[in-house]
């Protein structure tokens, strides 16, 4: 009798739609767990597609949607995965999803898709997509796995965006292709008229990869700095 | 842990199903795959012309767009010696193909539009960029010299540097009103050059950090219009 009474009962967690634990899951990536400046994932493709704003965003939503839903399938799946493969099955999954999504995309909005396929081997390849699926989504139930995957990649899409538009300002002295910095008469705004936007020229280093490497340093910085969450105590 | 039997037969099961699906997609998709990819070809290479048509061409609808090619544009296939081959249609000649067979035996397709002001020739010129290969379609003007517009395309060349090319409107627009041959009548074509064009007549300025994509634009205007020089020289006569 004694025994049963001592016996440590697995509470049972209660799981919500939005509980503050599910909210922590999207808010936790764009700040205090960043996928790009604090686990230093996707770093790669952060530098190839921020040249631009536009480019910046269509990356931005494509990779929040693929960890999203690659982290919602492999959750379902988790239970009946094998450990010794997991890794190949996640990957089948991912590049499975994204290839139906592009073959659909090719055949009803050809367009959209030459612009996009770009950026489809970018996204297979992306570790944040794997990443999350080995950290979170083999060891969580479906709707956390699927906001923990839409947080990542907001987090990381908040990063891309911040790069793209100071290297498009700096670099191009525009946002999303219309030109507000340097001397042009091409669009709304006449700079040539405003001495104080038609003296610049553009810096040809933004628009090199290397800047958006600078930048990130420069943003890891700045939040560890602020953020007392991430300082290191040693 | 998981005996091998499951790890097996798991891999069987998931190998299956995914090829089969990604089968069925592929092949049930293809009609319309090529139905847009064409629709896609002839924006294409009426983009190189747009000031010439009536209406700009993101304003045409997809039946629109066939209709004006079909009306507007005749199409001829050159051989490697420059002459007019019978049976075959330009649309159908895969450039990508054509670069695999010797040189002797390739085919070039030309389309040629009958505009108001005349005929334009409009030929196709393949090369490399930095990750992949880029092509270009050419228009030049009645007196088989003058470049009148450009429409350039790519693979996957970076965004923001090497796709510059198609995306910034400026870059092809440079090419205009730039000739093929010099005041003596030699072949010099077009060339990207850095830092500031000396010889407005055949030079463009290149993009800042595509050095690689710009090189290629060079050598694909050289190597890729030479092709069309004995067909455009006979038209002369």
């Amino acid at each position: 009798m004694a025994e049963t009474m001592t016996k440590s009962v697995k509470e049972k967690e209660e799981l919500e739609w939005f509980g503050p634990k599910e909210r922590k899951l999207i808010t936790d990536p764009l700040n205090d767990d960043n996928p790009v400046t604090v686990q230093i994932l996707g770093v790669c493709s952060a530098l190839a597609v921020t040249t631009m704003v536009k480019p910046a965003l269509i990356m931005a939503v494509s990779v929040t949607l693929v960890t999203g839903f690659s982290n919602l399938v492999i959750s379902l799946m988790r239970n009946g995965i094998p450990k010794q493969i997991r890794m190949i099955v996640q990957l089948v999954v991912i590049a499975f999803l994204v290839t139906v999504v592009e073959q659909v995309l090719k055949a009803y909005s050809y367009p959209v898709w030459k612009q996009l396929s770009v950026f489809i081997g970018l996204i297979i390849t992306n570790c944040i997509v794997m990443g999350r699926l080995e950290a979170y989504a083999m060891a969580n139930p479906p709707w956390r796995s699927f906001l923990d995957g839409l947080g990542n990649g907001a987090g990381y899409g908040i990063i891309l965006i911040v790069i793209s538009v100071i290297r498009e300002f700096f670099g191009r002295g525009a946002i999303l292709g219309y030109k507000i910095l340097g001397a042009t008469d091409e669009f709304l705004l006449n700079t040539t008229k405003h001495w104080w936007l038609s003296w610049y020229q553009p810096n040809g280093l933004m628009v090199l990869p290397a800047s958006a490497i600078f930048l990130v340093g420069i943003i890891i910085w700045i939040q560890r700095a602020r953020n007392p969450k991430l300082v290191d105590v040693s | 842990m998981y005996s091998n039997r499951y790890i097996t037969i798991y891999t069987l099961i998931m190998t299956l199903v995914v090829s089969v699906v990604l089968a069925f997609a592929v092949t049930g998709l293809k009609p319309f795959h090529d139905k847009a990819e064409a629709i896609y070809k002839k924006r294409d290479i009426l983009g190189a012309i747009e000031g010439q048509l009536p209406k700009k061409l993101v304003d045409m609808s997809d039946e629109e767009v066939l209709s004006l090619f079909d009306s507007t544009v005749e199409q001829v296939v050159i051989n490697a010696k420059g002459e007019a081959q019978d049976g075959v249609k330009a649309e159908s000649v895969d450039m990508a193909a054509e670069e695999k067979k010797p040189e002797a035996e390739r085919q070039y397709p030309l389309f040629i539009f009958n505009g108001e002001k005349g005929k334009i020739y409009l030929t196709s010129v393949r090369g490399n960029g930095l990750w992949d290969k880029i092509w270009a379609y050419v228009a030049i003007k009645d007196d088989l010299n003058t470049i009148v517009g450009t429409s350039f395309g790519h693979v996957g060349e970076t965004p923001g540097l090497g796709a510059e090319i198609k995306d910034n409107p400026n870059f092809p627009k440079q090419f205009e009103g730039k000739q093929l041959l010099n005041d003596q009548g030699d072949y010099v074509s077009v060339k990207v050059v850095k830092g500031g064009v000396k010889d407005p007549l055949h030079e463009v300025d290149g993009i800042s950090g595509a050095t690689i994509t710009s090189v290629g634009v060079s050598e694909m205007m050289v190597r890729g219009l030479e092709v069309y020089l004995p067909y455009l020289q006979a038209q002369k006569k």
